[in-house]
């Protein structure tokens, strides 16, 4: 069986080192095997976050090579294991330990949002009807595992750190959701606009392409977002006719 | 002295997979102060696995269906050995839990209709699952977590609780350390829910993440609770079995409620060869039956490959042992035959199980739309767990409640596919509305310093040894150990073995050595779990030597054959003053007069 040495970002934010590790390789590795391996055998104090090991939780997001990605679905033989495979934390957060970095800001952001509001129901028994091509496109965005592997990619809030101003893509996904969701009466637009920070937002799709559920957050959820944001605040007919409505008032 | 943050809560939630977050949202909405421990970050829980759907009887797809339906399946699948009084509360209430997490913002697939759509499983007499494609687990936890979050609910992420803190023979609050910086935490709480989950970390193959170390199980234990059949534990027909990375990792039975079948090497339906009596006469015997039902035909009775989780793990254990798995050792599941039945199969597959397309192309290089996967049975789920009240979830001990996986009762000696987070919604609910009267009812009780001062000591100690074994190495003696001899054909001399080796493991686990830190530090969360996956082990293997029959999950080859003198009774494991394990027979009550009736009118 091949070996492959593994580069891990080891310690804290105060004490930044790489270690180095060795491993045989066995079939159908991945990542995620080679990291729990090697904290069994020579690292116990490792620090990694997993759960499911199969794409479903967005538990063990990192940087493989630079490139940010779920360890659990980053298969060994997509990786050239002629020299060191660098495994790091994600970026965007502040570092707990060697692979761990502290994403509770996600958290908080979540919060503010507003919460789904669903109309009356249809029938007597509290249930609604829909139909199945009305919900397709948010199922889509339900399908998120918040990995932050967007979050992390996005140069927003990973090279201008705007955590204050700008909630990030799983957010506009989050807020798509909710907007596009057939039963919610909620308008989030202002809160999208002024707080959320979508502005920032220039359409890299870094986000996008990054994705390990393969939402198509750019083109499915941010852009159909500034659409609106664009009809509520800057079309030019109701900007007139809020204008005039203004004077009036004011007269 | 002790050092650690304490904090207090009228309730105090321990797990937050779907089991917990209902309870949390109930015991809110009461009113209550309301804590919420998790032992991963928020919305990561194992409930977010689940595949296949919810089950309820809401009659969408098939208007035959009703509680009563529901109700006797789940008997019938439990082999009657189900705390009869639990399984008619949860058919009667699991439709409207659904619709409430309708309400809350959860997108269920539709029927033409409109309503929410509903699929087939193994064991339920119609179709009544309750989906979004394969990922029905996210699609309940999020809805769950994003409900949640507006509550009031303090959450703690990422928080393992090591004991259960008493006030006489009332529990009255935890202590657990903090992940990140490993500092310890003391709560204080008039009533406790535990949501903890399952055990199958316990074991090699398993399709359970490294958080289910049976906790609730062995916290509930520690402190004096009941435990009931232990020995019933869920070997799921499908797991995956190649590469070897992937091995335990599930196959969601909706591959079967699609129309998937099981073939052995020789390309036979093995199914077929083996009906059991109890399901003749609702199970097809060929092939253009059961896709008729598969079609939802409603004059076609079910293909056998529906039949119960623990019939069809077996049934393939058979074919492997008798010389016809596959080349990894296992079976085939093919969903691919259909597109000898219609046109658009890939499109169709890939749209009713998105999940596994993607999981077997990116981990085993498998287009199941084109070639059969190759499954084996892993280790899946618990029936066994912490004896509850069946109205009130409440233990055996005042102010302990428990709810979902490690609570037990609903699902006697095997759980039907999609009872499970139809149990963790009806029970969790049910959870955190009484454990929320019993916080207003009851004053605080007094905690006991000197036992958190000596689980302090205890937690420590791993840190203190000059050296020791690796608890990663304890952890994989363990698993080899259940694997091999308490897995899914047990017998006598073998489980007399792993009894002798479980005594050898405990006193190996009272010295393992930890270094670094106490800083997010994995050797010492794997050295404090190693205590509750013994506890849970130790009740599993001596339920299971009890059991001298055959019923269920439980299988013994020693007494292959159902004893009628067996199925009077459950198994109630307790600790003694002395610290030992008890184990006695707890015979079932008679079962209430109108429902025995319903059980003969649907036999």
């Amino acid at each position: 069986m091949p070996t492959a040495t593994f580069k891990i970002q080891r310690g804290d934010a105060s004490i930044g080192t790489f270690e180095d590790y060795s491993l045989e390789i066995s079939e159908g590795m991945v990542v995620l095997d080679a990291i729990l391996l090697i904290q069994a055998k020579y690292a116990n104090d490792l620090a990694v976050r997993w759960n499911c090991k199969a794409g479903h939780c967005g538990s063990c997001s990192a940087e493989v090579n630079g490139i940010p990605k779920l360890m659990c679905m980053c298969r060994m033989n997509e990786l050239p294991i002629d020299k060191p495979v660098l495994v790091q934390p994600i970026k965007a957060f502040p570092l707990i330990k060697d692979l761990v970095t502290d994403v509770s800001w996600n958290f908080e952001v979540k919060k503010k949002i507003k919460k789904f509001k669903p109309r009356k129901p249809d029938a007597a028994d509290g249930s609604w009807r829909m139909a199945q091509e009305d919900i397709d496109r948010v199922q889509e965005f339900r399908k998120c595992i918040e990995c932050f592997l967007c979050q992390d990619v996005c140069h927003v809030l990973r090279e201008h750190h705007l955590h204050e101003r700008f909630t990030g893509p799983r957010y506009f996904v989050h807020v798509a959701s909710l907007e596009m969701h057939p039963l919610d009466v909620e308008d989030r637009r202002e809160d999208l606009k002024k707080t959320d920070g979508i502005g920032f937002c220039n359409i890299t799709k870094c986000c996008t392409n990054v994705c390990p559920q393969e939402i198509t957050i750019t083109d499915n959820a941010i852009i159909p977002l500034k659409e609106r944001i664009a009809d509520k605040y800057y079309d030019p007919l109701k900007k007139l006719f809020r204008l005039f409505r203004s004077r009036k008032r004011n007269s | 002295m002790s050092s650690y943050d304490t904090y207090k809560y009228d309730v105090l939630v321990i797990g937050a997979g779907g089991a917990g977050l209902r309870a949390a949202i109930e015991a809110s909405s009461q009113g209550v102060t309301v804590g919420l421990i998790c032992k991963s970050l928020l919305g990561k829980a194992h409930t977010v696995m689940a595949e296949g759907g919810i089950a309820a009887a809401m009659a969408n797809v098939d208007d035959r269906d009703n509680w009563k339906v529901h109700f006797t399946d789940t008997l019938r699948g439990g082999q009657y050995l189900n705390n009869w009084q639990m399984a008619e509360i949860h058919a009667k209430e699991a439709p409207v839990c659904v619709r409430e997490l309708e309400a809350w913002g959860a997108l269920f697939d539709r029927t033409e209709d409109g309503k929410i759509l509903q699929r087939n499983f193994g064991g339920h007499k119609y179709p009544r699952l309750a989906h979004v494609g394969d990922r029905t687990g996210l699609e309940m936890i999020r809805t769950l977590q994003d409900h949640c979050i507006y509550q009031g609910v303090e959450v703690h992420m990422e928080c393992t609780i090591i004991t259960l803190l008493k006030d006489g023979d009332r529990v009255v609050g935890a202590f657990g350390y903090e992940r990140e910086r490993g500092r310890f935490k003391t709560f204080h709480a008039k009533a406790v829910i535990l949501a903890t989950g399952g055990v199958g970390r316990s074991f090699k193959i398993s399709s359970n993440s490294w958080e289910y170390t049976g906790d609730g199980h062995a916290l509930a234990y520690e402190a004096g609770a009941e435990l009931i059949d232990m020995e019933f534990l869920q070997f799921h027909p499908t797991g995956m079995i190649w590469p070897p990375s992937v091995r335990g990792i599930l196959v969601t039975e909706g591959v079967r409620g699609e129309g998937g079948i099981l073939l052995n090497k020789n390309g036979e339906r093995f199914m077929f060869n083996s009906i059991p009596d109890a399901y003749k006469n609702q199970t097809s015997d060929n092939e253009e039956e059961g896709w008729r039902y598969i079609q939802g035909d409603k004059d076609a009775k079910r293909p056998p490959e529906l039949l119960t989780r623990d019939h069809v793990a077996r049934c393939i254990v058979r074919e492997i042992k008798e010389g016809r798995g596959s080349p990894h050792g296992g079976v085939y599941l093919d969903i691919s035959w259909i597109k000898k039945k219609i046109s658009n199969s890939e499109e169709h597959i890939r749209k009713k199980l998105p999940g596994m397309f993607h999981m077997f192309k990116k981990l085993a290089d498998i287009d199941i739309t084109k070639v059969p996967m190759e499954i084996g049975p892993t280790t899946h789920y618990m029936m066994g767990g912490i004896r509850v009240h069946a109205e009130t979830q409440m233990s055996t001990l005042p102010g302990l409640f428990a709810a979902g996986e490690c609570g037990a009762g609903l699902h006697g000696a095997n759980r039907l596919g999609g009872n499970s987070l139809s149990d963790l919604l009806v029970f969790g609910k049910r959870a955190g509305e009484y454990a929320a009267k019993f916080a207003k009812e009851n004053k605080a009780g007094a905690i006991d310093e000197k036992q958190i001062n000596e689980t302090e000591k205890y937690a420590l100690q791993p840190f203190e040894r000059e050296n020791g074994d690796s608890p990663f190495d304890v952890q994989f003696a363990l698993q080899d150990m259940m694997q091999q001899w308490v897995g899914i054909v047990r017998n006598e001399e073998e489980m007399l073995r792993a009894k002798e080796h479980l005594r050898l493991l405990r006193k190996r686990s009272a010295n393992v050595f930890v270094n670094g830190n106490r800083e997010f530090n994995p050797g010492w969360h794997t050295a404090l779990d190693l205590r509750n996956m013994l506890i849970a082990s130790e009740a599993i293997t001596m339920a299971a030597l009890e059991r001298k029959e055959s019923r269920g999950a439980h299988f013994r080859e020693d007494y292959p054959d159902k004893d009628p003198n067996c199925g009077k009774y459950n198994l109630v494991i307790k600790q003694n003053a002395s610290g030992e394990m008890t184990i006695r027979q707890e015979p079932i009550p008679e079962i209430r007069e109108d429902l025995k009736k319903i059980i003969e009118e649907m036999k």
